[in-house]
């Protein structure tokens, strides 16, 4: 399974894993391959707090940039410095090491109202 | 994607899909962006080799008694120092000194020339080239006729060479020869859009799947991949060179974009240097700069640069992550005079600090 049915995807094409009430977020495998080598990315710092849907980073590329969109509300407590250091990382492993942020989800019925790995999967093969 | 347009295609467009490559639309051809992924193949031409399919450029050929002093009057570099073999970079203006493109010309023979000029500006600069030329030069298109394959690297010659019967290693920079790969006919030259050695291979359309297979082939030993225009532009950015449409089009003049020594003022007449010498005269408003990012964050084309008391002084016409460097890097034209070592781009609506730098970003090591 290319996207982990675990996790719920975005159309915009974040992933978020929820543990508890901490969600791991990212972008997914298909925003990667579209944007092509990831040179920088610009995340907000720990405490701040975000919206679903709202913007929170920028992703660019050699190609374009692109906004992040958060997958659901909540305050940020952790930022992944790797990628911010490596984010070639994000190419090689969408999915895992190139996570972005972590959250502390403010509603958890949210995580309900995204799409999930199948779901995704056949969203992005509609749009390719 | 755009709709309602018919993008047109080289002769390798087959190859290219099969090949893996992701396709994009540029100067309404369709071509291949990058293959395995815009660093990878940049960083193999800077440390190895790399093979481009440019066939897309634009290719118009001169021909006649009259063409010498033709090519002479619309062309602003010295053609006639060039004998059969050379190759010069040069510009062609309008009559207000407008740059109407860059090309590099070729003298085939005494009175035989071809100019490979920008995809997008063909069909403009042939109109423009026929209706200048007298009735002693005939003006062809040969662009879909004719395929160009850029192989790119240290280790171009080497690839090259072992395909063709003389002797490349001789071949001096902006120079060609006409010779034989199989039994195709190729003209190669030893020129260039990546800041490194290579060549430019100019072959039929029809043959020109076979000479990207023996190039391939004969590549393998030194790592040759195929590359993307992704690459070209990251190479030529890195290296100095500036892109027709982007760092300077009519509304710019070659002296604000730093191509002044390839206009020289003191030929008897070319088009476009009444307008110049006023120009010149009146000193330069603009200047196009290079510039390096201190703060985070990627300059791209059309971003606003400001000076150092946040003044608007100018856009950014080219910019990217510079694979190679390792840095994000820019060209921008700016107002003069500006003296200041520092400027802002404003990038997405943050002001970003980035500094002057002399051009060339990278130029390569020469050895021998």
């Amino acid at each position: 399974m290319k996207y982990p049915e675990s996790y719920r995807y975005t159309r915009e094409h974040e992933w978020i894993h929820l543990q508890g009430d901490v969600g791991t977020v990212g972008i997914t495998h298909y925003a990667q391959e579209q944007l092509g080598d990831i040179v920088y990315i610009e995340l907000p710092a720990v405490g701040q707090t975000f919206r679903q849907l709202q913007a929170f980073g920028t992703v660019e590329s050699i190609k374009t940039a692109a906004d992040l969109y958060m997958p659901m509300s909540g305050e940020v407590v952790e930022v992944n410095q790797e990628v911010v250091n490596h984010p070639e990382i994000i190419n090689q492993s969408p999915h895992e090491r190139g996570w972005l942020i972590r959250i502390r989800v403010h509603d958890p019925s949210e995580f309900d109202r995204l799409m999930s790995g199948q779901e995704y999967e056949a969203y992005v093969e509609q749009s390719s | 994607m755009q709709s309602g347009v018919t993008l047109r295609r080289t002769a390798l467009y087959e190859t290219h899909r099969r090949m893996g490559a992701r396709m994009t639309s540029f100067a309404g051809f369709e071509m291949p962006v990058h293959y395995m992924g815009i660093i990878e193949e940049h960083i193999v031409v800077r440390t190895a080799v790399g093979v481009f399919d440019v066939s897309h450029m634009g290719k118009i050929r001169f021909r006649g008694p009259g063409s010498p002093s033709f090519v002479d009057r619309v062309f602003t570099n010295r053609t006639q120092a060039m004998g059969p073999g050379r190759a010069q970079y040069n510009l062609m203006l309008n009559d207000e000194g407008g740059i109407l493109d860059d090309l590099v010309l070729y003298r085939l023979s005494q009175d035989g020339w071809l100019a490979v000029v920008n995809a997008a500006t063909t069909d403009r600069d042939y109109a423009w080239l026929r209706a200048h030329a007298p009735a002693s030069v005939e003006v062809t298109d040969c662009s879909a006729e004719t395929a160009l394959l850029a192989v790119q690297g240290p280790r171009a010659v080497d690839v090259l060479g072992a395909l063709v019967p003389v002797d490349l290693q001789a071949v001096p920079y902006y120079h060609f020869v006409e010779t034989r790969l199989d039994d195709i006919p190729v003209l190669c030259s030893r020129t260039g859009y990546t800041g490194e050695d290579g060549f430019e291979v100019f072959c039929p359309a029809e043959a020109v799947g076979q000479v990207w297979d023996r190039i391939l082939e004969a590549g393998q030993r030194w790592g040759i991949r195929p590359c993307g225009l992704g690459a070209r532009d990251t190479l030529r950015l890195e290296a100095g060179m500036l892109l027709y449409g982007q760092d300077m089009d009519e509304q710019t003049n070659p002296f604000e974009v730093g191509l002044a020594g390839v206009v020289k003022m003191d030929k008897a007449d070319f088009i476009g240097k009444a307008a110049l010498e006023k120009v010149w005269r009146g000193g330069l408003r603009r200047r196009l700069v290079g510039f390096e990012m201190t703060d985070a964050g990627l300059p791209r084309s059309g971003y606003s640069v400001l000076g150092e008391g946040h003044e608007p002084i100018g856009r950014v016409t080219s910019g990217t992550f510079a694979p190679y460097l390792k840095k994000a890097i820019g060209l921008a034209l700016i107002q003069m005079p500006y003296e200041a070592s520092r400027l802002w781009v404003d990038i997405r609506q943050s002001l970003r600090e980035a500094r002057v730098v002399p051009l060339p970003f990278y130029r390569r090591s020469r050895v021998a």
